[in-house]
C-alpha cells in the first residue's frame, strides 16, 4: 500500500443505510479517477447491529483491503437494540465507534455522530487517550442535528459524507453528481442542501490537524464499480444463460438478485421456487431442454443440491452452479465469509464426482470464469460449479468498462440440430443413440468422450435420460461391460477438460519468475496474498505466489512445475482443516513436506499484513508469538 | 422456421409408436397395476394427437418410474420425488413439449410431497400421474404415506399408526385445477380422465390407484368401482370448490372402507396455466426460450449494455 492511500471506513447499524451511503461515495471517489476496492462487514440481522463498509482508494491498482485503515465515520447504530444498558451484547449504540478503534492506523481521523453518540458513553472508550497515544484526530459533530436543521434527521449520513470531503479536501463536484442521478425533488434538494453546508461549516469553523488528504488520479479509460456477484451474473448472462431457479440465502442471492432483475427485460425465465432441491432440479430440467440454465446456493442450500447435481453428472445434462461459501458448519456465521466449503463441492452427491470446479479469485476471473463454465458444461455435458465466497461475492471494485465489451457466447456446444440428428445413430425402433460408447468415432469435432445430444421436441432425437446406469440409447442397464465403456468415456471428458483448460491457464502468478519461497492460495484470498507478496519482496524475502482457481480438473502440471521450483511454499486459504492444502497433496501425491498452512477462520478475511507476518513467521521456523491476528500456522506434514 | 419440428406435428399416429423396440415388454410383476398406466397412456396419446417426440414423459424413483423406460417418447427418469421440477422447468423452457410426470405415492406424497404442493399451486401445464398402490413397491413393501391406518409391513410391523395422505383433497387444497382418481382395473375411465389431463390448461393431478398384487396383498384389487360422475348416487358440481372437496373427502374414506370411488373431482375450465401468467406480466418470453439458441439472427443481449448503473 502506499502510505497515500485512503481508506475511509462508514460504520452505524444494520437499516442505516450504510450500503447505499458507501455504494455512493465509492462511486464519487472513482470518478474521480482513483482505483477502488471495498469491502462489507455486516451482521446476520436486517435492523440493528454493527454494520461497516471500507472504501479503499488508491492511485495504484490496489486488488485487496489495505492494513487496517485510516479514515473513520461513526454514524452510531439508531437501532441499537439495548441502546443505554450494558447487556451481553455491550452497548450496540457505541459500536460503530467502539468495535472500529483496534484497526485505526496512527494518524487517522475520526468523525463521530454526537446527535447519537452519548457523550458520557464516548467518555468510557478513553477516546482522548488513546487519540494521544496513536496520534488520532478526533472531529466529534452533531450529524443528526446537522440534518435535522436542513432536511431530515435520517440524512444525517448525507451530512456525515460532506464532512468527509470537507476533511480530505475533496471536491463536491462528483458525489453532487451522483446524488442528482440517484435522487429528484424535495430529497434531492435537501439532501444537497445538507451536503454544501456542512462541507462549508467544516472548512470554515474546523480546525484542522490532520495530514491525510483525498489522493487525486485519472484513468486512461472509463470504469465502471462493480462487485464478484454482478461479475458471476454478467458472465452468465453473456455466455446466453436465460433461465435461473434458486432459494434466498446468504450470500448467493446477490446473484439470484441480479440475474431475476435482469433476464425478464432479455426474455429470460427466473424462479424462485420451494428449495434449493427443487432449484437445481428446475435448472436441470431446463438444461435438458434447451434453455442455458443455472441455479445456485450457499452451504446448506447446495448440501441440498447434492442430489440433483449428480443427476446432472449421470445423465450428462450441462448445468452450471454457483457456490457462495459463508462461514460454517450448519448455520454457521451467515454473514462472515469462509473458504470452508471446498470439499463439500467437490465431492458432495454419490458415486465419483464427474464434475467442473472453478474458484475465481478476484472480478475479472469471476466474470471470465462464469463464461468458462458455461462454454465446458454445454461443450462437455457437465456440471461446471463456481465456489466463491461472501468476500468476493459482496466487495466492489472498477473495471475497465471495455473489459465487457466481447461477443455473447450462447452456443449450446455439444447439442445437435434435426437435420444433424437425422443423420445419426440410431436403434431399430428409431431411438437416438444419444450415449455412444465411442462417439469420437461417429461425429467429428466433438472434444473426446463427449457423445452429442438432442432436446425434446427434435425429431429424430428420442431417448431416455436416467439417473441410473444406461446403455447408447438411455435405457437402464447393469450390463457390466456397457459399465464400464460408459464409465470410461465419462472419465475421457475430464482428462479432454484438463487439456483444454492448459491451453490457456486460469491460474494466476505474482511475483518474481524466480523466487526462493512460494505462496499459494486459491479464490478470494488471492487479493491480499498479491499485496503481501509485493510488500515481503520489498522487505528482501524472495517469494511469489500462485493463485489457483481450477480445483477441479486440478492442474497437476502447472502446480508440480511451480512448486518444483521453490524450496517452500505456504498456503494461505480461510478455513480450519487446510482443505486446498489437502486437495493439493492429494492431486500431486507429493511435496508434503514442502507444504505448510496459514490459516485463518475468524469470519474476516485475510489482511496483507496478516500474509506478511503470518509468512516472515513460518521462515523463522513457525514461531507465532508475534503473530497479532487470529490466524493459526499448520506445519508441513513431513515436519 | 422451428428447431423442434415434432411439435405439434399434425401427422397420423399409431399406437404402436410408443412401445420401445428394447423394452417392449415391461418388467413390472405379472398383474401390477402399473400396466394399466402404460396401456390407458399409449391409448390417449394418439388420440389426443402427440407424437412420441414432441412428449417428455418425467418420472421419479419406484416401479412406476419404470413407466417411461416402457413407453416410448422422450424420457427423463430423474431421482426420488423430484419430477415435478424436472418436468415443470421443460415447460418453461420449451412450452411446445407435451410434459407428463409421473412417479409413485411413495415419489409425491411422500419425499416429493414439498414439490407437489407447489407445482400444483403454481398450475403449471402439465399433468402429474400418481401411481397410488399404497406402498412403496420397488424397496420390497414398506408402509407409504397412502398405507392405511393399522397396516403392517417389515417397518412398520405392529402396524401404522399415521393417517394417510388424502391425495385428492392435497391437491385441490394445493391449487391444482384439475383433480380425479382413476383405477387400473378401469382402462376406459382411465384413458379418457388422461385425455382430459393433457388438455386442461393447468396442473392436471390423476390419483392412479394401481394395484401391487406383489407387496399390498391384502390390498383391495381396487374393484368393484364405481364412477362418481355415472352414478346415481352421487350428483355434485366438479367446478365448485366446494363441493368437490365434500366428495373428495367421502372418497377418500370410503376407500378404507372397500369402496372405490372414481371419476373426476374438480375441474377449473377458467384455469390460467402458469406459463400463461407468466408472460401476461412481461416474465417468460412467448416465443419458447429453447428456439432462440437455433436462431442465428438473434441479437442476443449483452452485459455491456447494462453497464451505466456502475460508471
Ligand atoms: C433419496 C432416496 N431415498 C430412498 C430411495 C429408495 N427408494 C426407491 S423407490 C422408493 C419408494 C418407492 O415407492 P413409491 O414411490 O410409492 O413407488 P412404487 O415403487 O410403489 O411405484 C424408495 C424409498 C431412493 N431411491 N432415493
Ligand atoms: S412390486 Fe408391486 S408395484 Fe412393483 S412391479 Fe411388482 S406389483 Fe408392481
Ligand atoms: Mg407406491
Amino acid at each position: 500500500m502506499t502510505d497515500d492511500d485512503l481508506i475511509w471506513r462508514v460504520s452505524g447499524g444494520s437499516g442505516d443505510g450504510i450500503d447505499s451511503t458507501s455504494q455512493n461515495f465509492a462511486k464519487a471517489l472513482m470518478r474521480s479517477g482513483l482505483n477502488i476496492f471495498t469491502h462489507r462487514h455486516y451482521p446476520s440481522r436486517i435492523r440493528g447491529g454493527h454494520t461497516y463498509v471500507e472504501i479503499r482508494a488508491s492511485n495504484d491498482d490496489v486488488r485487496s483491503r489495505g492494513d487496517g485503515y485510516n479514515f473513520l465515520l461513526a454514524l452510531g447504530d439508531s437501532f441499537a437494540r439495548n441502546p443505554k444498558e450494558n447487556a451481553y451484547y455491550g452497548n450496540e449504540e457505541l459500536k460503530p465507534l467502539s468495535e472500529n478503534l483496534d484497526d485505526l492506523n496512527e494518524g487517522g481521523v475520526i468523525v463521530y455522530d454526537t446527535g447519537l453518540l452519548d457523550e458520557d458513553d464516548v467518555a468510557e472508550l478513553d477516546l482522548e487517550e488513546r487519540a494521544e497515544e496513536n496520534d488520532w484526530h478526533l472531529y466529534p459533530m452533531d450529524l443528526r442535528e446537522i440534518a435535522k436543521e436542513h432536511g431530515r434527521e435520517v440524512m444525517r449520513n448525507t451530512a456525515g459524507v460532506a464532512a468527509t470531503a470537507a476533511l480530505l479536501d475533496m471536491d463536491l463536484q462528483h458525489i453532487k453528481e451522483i446524488m442528482t442521478e440517484a435522487m429528484s425533488g424535495d430529497i434531492l434538494d435537501a439532501n444537497v442542501t445538507i451536503l454544501e453546508d456542512t462541507y462549508e461549516d467544516v472548512k470554515e469553523n474546523t480546525e484542522m490537524t490532520h495530514d491525510l488528504r483525498a489522493p487525486t488520479g485519472e484513468y486512461e479509460s472509463e470504469q465502471a464499480l462493480l462487485s464478484g456477484s454482478n461479475a458471476i451474473a454478467y458472465g452468465a448472462i453473456d455466455a446466453g444463460c436465460r433461465f435461473i431457479a434458486g432459494y434466498p440465502m446468504t450470500p448467493w442471492t446477490d446473484v439470484f438478485t441480479i440475474m431475476s432483475q435482469n433476464l425478464p427485460e432479455m426474455g429470460g425465465i427466473s424462479e424462485q421456487v420451494e428449495d434449493e432441491i427443487a432449484a437445481a432440479a428446475l435448472a436441470v430440467g431446463a438444461s435438458h431442454n434447451g434453455a442455458k440454465a443455472m441455479s445456485g446456493s450457499s452451504g446448506g442450500g447446495f448440501a441440498l443440491m447434492s442430489e440433483p447435481l449428480g443427476l446432472a453428472e449421470q445423465t450428462e445434462t450441462p448445468l452450471v452452479l454457483v457456490e457462495a461459501m459463508r462461514a460454517g458448519p450448519s448455520t454457521g456465521m451467515p454473514t462472515k465469509p469462509e473458504q470452508a466449503d471446498l470439499e463439500h463441492v467437490l465431492y458432495t452427491s454419490q458415486g465419483d464426482s464427474q464434475r467442473v470446479v472453478f474458484a475465481p479469485g478476484n472480478i475479472r476471473e469471476a466474470y471470465e470464469q462464469t463464461r468458462k463454465a458455461f462454454e465446458i458444461a454445454w461443450d462437455y455435458q457437465i456440471p461446471a460449479i463456481l465456489v466463491y465466497d461472501q468476500k468476493l461475492g459482496g466487495e466492489n471494485t472498477n473495471v475497465d468498462v471495455e473489459f465487457f465489451n466481447r461477443e455473447p457466447a450462447p452456443d449450446l456446444g455439444s447439442t445437435l440440430t434435426e437435420e444433424e440428428l437425422l443423420e445419426a445413430a440410431h436403434d431399430d425402433s428409431g431411438k437416438f443413440k444419444r450415449f455412444q460408447h465411442d462417439p469420437e468415432e461417429n461425429f467429428e469435432g466433438v472434444p473426446e468422450g463427449v457423445s452429442p445430444r438432442s432436446l425434446p421436441g427434435q425429431q429424430a432425437g428420442r431417448f431416455l435420460a436416467s439417473g441410473n446406469e444406461h446403455n447408447p440409447m438411455g435405457h437402464i442397464s447393469e450390463d457390466p461391460d456397457n459399465r464400464v465403456a460408459q464409465m470410461d468415456r465419462r472419465k475421457r471428458k475430464k482428462e479432454a477438460i484438463r487439456a483444454e483448460l492448459d491451453e490457456d491457464s486460469q491460474q494466476t502468478y505474482f511475483g518474481p519468475e524466480e523466487a526462493e519461497y512460494g505462496i499459494l492460495t486459491w479464490g478470494s484470498s488471492q487479493g491480499a496474498v498479491k499485496e503481501a507478496v509485493d510488500r515481503l519482496n520489498e522487505n528482501g524475502h524472495s517469494v511469489k505466489a500462485l493463485s489457483v482457481s481450477d480445483m477441479m480438473p486440478y492442474p497437476v502440471a502447472e502446480v508440480t512445475e511451480w512448486l518444483e521450483s521453490v524450496d517452500e511454499a505456504m498456503v494461505v486459504e480461510m478455513n480450519a482443516t487446510a482443505q486446498f492444502r489437502g486437495l493439493t497433496q492429494k492431486e500431486l501425491g507429493r511435496f508434503g513436506d514442502k507444504l505448510t498452512s496459514l490459516l485463518k477462520y475468524n469470519g474476516n478475511p485475510f489482511e496483507p499484513a496478516e500474509v506478511v507476518e503470518g509468512f516472515e513467521a513460518n521462515v523463522n521456523g513457525g514461531d507465532t508469538s508475534d503473530l497479532q491476528a487470529q490466524v493459526r500456522i499448520e506445519p508441513a506434514a513431513g515436519d | 422456421m422451428s428447431a423442434f419440428n415434432a411439435v405439434d406435428d399434425e401427422r397420423e399416429i399409431d399406437r404402436d409408436e410408443f412401445t420401445p423396440g428394447l423394452e417392449p415388454q415391461p418388467t413390472w410383476c405379472p398383474g401390477c397395476g402399473d400396466f394399466g398406466v402404460l396401456k390407458a397412456l399409449k391409448q390417449a396419446l394418439p388420440e389426443v394427437g402427440k407424437t412420441p417426440e414432441e412428449v417428455l414423459t418425467v418420472t421419479g424413483i419406484g416401479c412406476s418410474g419404470k413407466l417411461n423406460s416402457y413407453l416410448d417418447t422422450y424420457g427423463f427418469h430423474t431421482i426420488h420425488g423430484r419430477s415435478l421440477p424436472v418436468a415443470r422447468a421443460a415447460k418453461l423452457a420449451n412450452p411446445g413439449v407435451e410434459v407428463i410426470a409421473a412417479g409413485g405415492d411413495g415419489d409425491g406424497y411422500g419425499i416429493g410431497g414439498n414439490h407437489t404442493m407447489h407445482t400444483a399451486r403454481e398450475n403449471h401445464d402439465m399433468t402429474y400421474i400418481v401411481f397410488n398402490n399404497e406402498i412403496f413397491g420397488l424397496t420390497k413393501g414398506q408402509t407409504s404415506p397412502t398405507s392405511p391406518k393399522g397396516h403392517k409391513s417389515k417397518t412398520q410391523p405392529h402396524g401404522n399408526t399415521k393417517t394417510p395422505i388424502r391425495p385428492l383433497s392435497l391437491a385441490l387444497t394445493s391449487g391444482a385445477t384439475y383433480v380425479a382418481r382413476t383405477a387400473a382395473v378401469n382402462p376406459n375411465q382411465a384413458k379418457e380422465i388422461i385425455k382430459e389431463a393433457i388438455e386442461h390448461d393447468g396442473f392436471a393431478h390423476i390419483d392412479f390407484l394401481t394395484q401391487c398384487p406383489t407387496w399390498n396383498k391384502d390390498a383391495r384389487q381396487y374393484v368393484p368401482y364405481i364412477d362418481v360422475q355415472e352414478s346415481d348416487d352421487y350428483d355434485f358440481d366438479t367446478s365448485s370448490r366446494r363441493e368437490a372437496q365434500e366428495m373428495m373427502t367421502k372418497t377418500e374414506e370410503a376407500l378404507y372402507e372397500g369402496e372405490v370411488l372414481t371419476g373426476r373431482y374438480y375441474v377449473d375450465d377458467e384455469s390460467v396455466s402458469y406459463q400463461q401468467q407468466k408472460q401476461d406480466i412481461g416474465e417468460m418470453p412467448t416465443e419458447p426460450l429453447a428456439e432462440r439458441y437455433f436462431d442465428d439472427d438473434y441479437e442476443w443481449e449483452r452485459s455491456y449494455d447494462l453497464l451505466d448503473r456502475h460508471k
